[in-house]
């Protein structure tokens, strides 16, 4: 058992972390070239140019962050109800709906989105933050309905009938008594929604037509532009929201938590 | 106190054509504890949560004091249901379980605390207010339940199976907590169950429902004494059930003809009578005396059941499982019935 966890630790250590250490040396390498094992002179170059107003890099951070959360929320609004009608009731249909919240998941986000862009500019939405936002719900929403609906399969709803009983209204039942059992199913839906959301690239760049430069476009711009040095800067600054985020909701993603049981496993 | 009346109350579920529960109506006078004893899916608990405002009814009408209150939502009608597996908020504290309703009538916090605090000693359990439901037993949980719905001084308490997922000796210490606080704090309560015996013990007054229809409403005793029906006897444990003629006076019968208590019905029916009712010996006037044979002795502990075989027909006897020696197959034995033991339906 414990070489086990020894051995799936050094695997997650080679797949996860391994290949962020050359994106970490390039961002402080003045010039790093074959066969040097280590760059030949370091420099703070990079990062003094990702952090200045001309690369709009910070501009871009917290874009992409308001665009994410905003995405997460959204997922979170439709997606409990989702869930909770999926992972509940019975009714006609059913398995259909399943399979359109699923698909996005399956059929890749280029084949559909030359239709959504048509449909946007009708709307007046491509070129726009708000735009992007919805179109970010496409990918997010699946998992968000996936995880709710899996909380709510083990939820049992007469802890609201007694809540009811004793006088609390439908809203502080949700607040006091539905939320906390399915507050882990939000936690996770949530980063899973936030995570997908800020790695977007298709779809932020049809729809955005370019003028919403989320992370994500800058990045692949410097990348594609050969700057090995800034992409490894803004790399950096990239991958952090989501360590931080894995940091701070480690807890909840264990097998243990009630993310995967709500009330009926407790 | 109030009084609850149901009227014609129906329930028929989407996609079902049989009626859960079938124009049931009930008068249950203020302050009373009435048990609504039927076995499982026959609309007991639908009955309840129509009452409770959880679930809406087909048709009917449920009255509190003459004042309709289907069209109150649950939180207003002063109505606390207590389900038959206590659902404590796991999350919240014991205290912060039983205070929950006071919370949501915006009871100032310190006021809470101590109301919390005298209800938790009035159900026994004052050092537990600190403790997470699930640190708790079976046992406590249903007290921490009870405290839970008494704290908000509902007119009407609605209890589910209140005893039946408690140890034999835990039930009457529940049984006796239940009645001394409902007769202190004078609330209409209805519980349901599926267990005569509980029904017996805990209840002023039992209705009886079977398939979805009232059977009988009464006092316990008269199920056993006066069933309107075989089913009705039947559900309470009865056994004997020979069929004939009644004059009023006497039954006719297999068992010869038998002296018949006054208020019996008339005309074709079948006799009744409990199998602990049944006497060992001659009747000092010979009314109702009847010659037996012992077909099988059935050992059960707390009594011993006799199979008899008087004439063409069988009768059930109880008798104390004490002197079980004295009893044999095939033995003949000397049995009466006092005819105020004797009922028609």
């Amino acid at each position: 058992m414990r070489s086990f966890r020894v051995l799936t630790g050094a695997v997650l250590i080679t797949w996860l972390v391994l290949p962020l250490i050359p994106l970490a040396i390039w961002s402080f390498a003045r010039g790093w070239f074959y066969p040097d094992l280590l760059p030949k002179t370091w420099t703070l170059r990079a990062w003094d140019y990702a952090m200045s107003d001309t690369a709009g890099v910070l501009d871009s951070l917290w874009l992409t962050i308001w665009i994410s959360v905003a995405a997460t929320v959204l997922s979170i609004l439709v997606g409990v109800p989702a869930g909770r009608a999926l992972g509940m009731y019975k009714f006609r249909g059913k398995e259909i709906v399943e399979l359109m919240i699923l698909a996005p998941t399956i059929v890749p986000g280029i084949a559909v989105v030359l239709g959504i862009h048509s449909v946007f500019i009708s709307l007046g939405l491509n070129n726009t933050v708000s735009g992007v936002i919805l179109v970010h719900l496409i990918p997010t929403l699946p998992y968000m309905v996936l995880v709710m609906s899996g909380i709510f399969a083990n939820y049992d709803p007469a802890y609201e009938a007694q809540a009811r009983s004793l006088g609390a209204s439908p809203l502080k039942t949700f607040w006091y008594v539905t939320l906390p059992a399915i507050r882990p199913g939000i936690i996770v839906g949530g980063l899973f929604a936030f995570l997908v959301s800020w790695s977007q690239y298709i779809l932020t760049l049809l729809i955005g037509g370019g003028r919403v430069e989320t992370l994500p476009l800058l990045l692949f711009n410097f990348a594609t532009a050969g700057r090995n040095d800034i992409t490894g800067a803004i790399g950096m600054i990239y991958i952090l929201p989501g360590i931080l985020i894995l940091l701070l909701t480690a807890k909840h993603l264990s097998g243990r938590s009630g993310a995967v049981g709500g009330f009926g496993q407790i | 106190m109030t009084h609850v009346s149901i009227k014609e109350l129906t329930k028929v579920y989407p996609g079902s054509r049989v009626p859960s529960l079938d124009r049931l109506s009930l008068e249950i006078p203020s302050g009373e504890l009435t048990a609504l004893l039927g076995p499982s899916g026959c609309g007991k608990t639908t009955t309840m949560k129509m009452i409770a405002g959880l679930l809406e009814p087909t048709s009917g009408d449920v009255t509190f004091d003459g004042r309709s209150v289907l069209r109150d939502k649950p939180e207003d009608r002063g109505v606390v249901m207590v389900f038959q597996n206590y659902l404590l908020f796991p999350y919240m504290s014991v205290a912060d379980n039983v205070g929950f309703g006071l919370k949501m009538r915006k009871i100032d916090p310190a006021e809470i605390k101590r109301r919390v605090g005298e209800m938790l000693d009035l159900v026994k359990l004052p050092d537990l207010g600190d403790r997470k439901p699930s640190a708790l037993s079976g046992g406590q949980q249903q007290r921490v339940a009870l405290a839970r719905a008494l704290i908000v001084q509902p007119n009407v308490l609605l209890l589910d199976e209140p005893l039946s997922n408690l140890d034999a000796h835990l039930r009457f210490e529940m049984r006796d907590l239940i009645r001394s606080l409902q007769q202190e704090m004078g609330i209409t309560t209805i519980f349901v169950t599926h267990d005569q015996e509980e029904a017996v013990v805990l209840a002023d007054r039992v209705a009886l429902i079977l398939d979805g229809q009232m059977k009988q409403y009464d006092r316990a005793d008269v199920f056993y004494k006066r069933p309107v029906d075989e089913a009705t006897a039947r559900f309470f444990g009865g056994h004997n059930f020979i069929p004939g003629t009644s004059d009023g006076e006497t039954f006719d019968c297999a068992l010869g003809r038998v002296a018949l208590p006054e208020g019996a019905a008339l005309g074709r029916g079948k006799l009744t009578f409990r199998p602990e009712n049944v006497r060992i010996g001659a009747s000092t006037n010979g009314e109702n005396t009847l010659q037996a044979t012992i077909v099988d002795v059935i050992y059960l502990g707390t009594q011993t059941r006799l199979k008899l075989r008087v004439g063409e027909t069988e009768v059930e006897a109880v008798v104390n499982p004490n002197e079980i020696e004295s009893y044999r197959a095939g033995d003949e034995l000397t049995i009466h019935m006092p005819k105020s033991t004797l009922w028609v339906i």
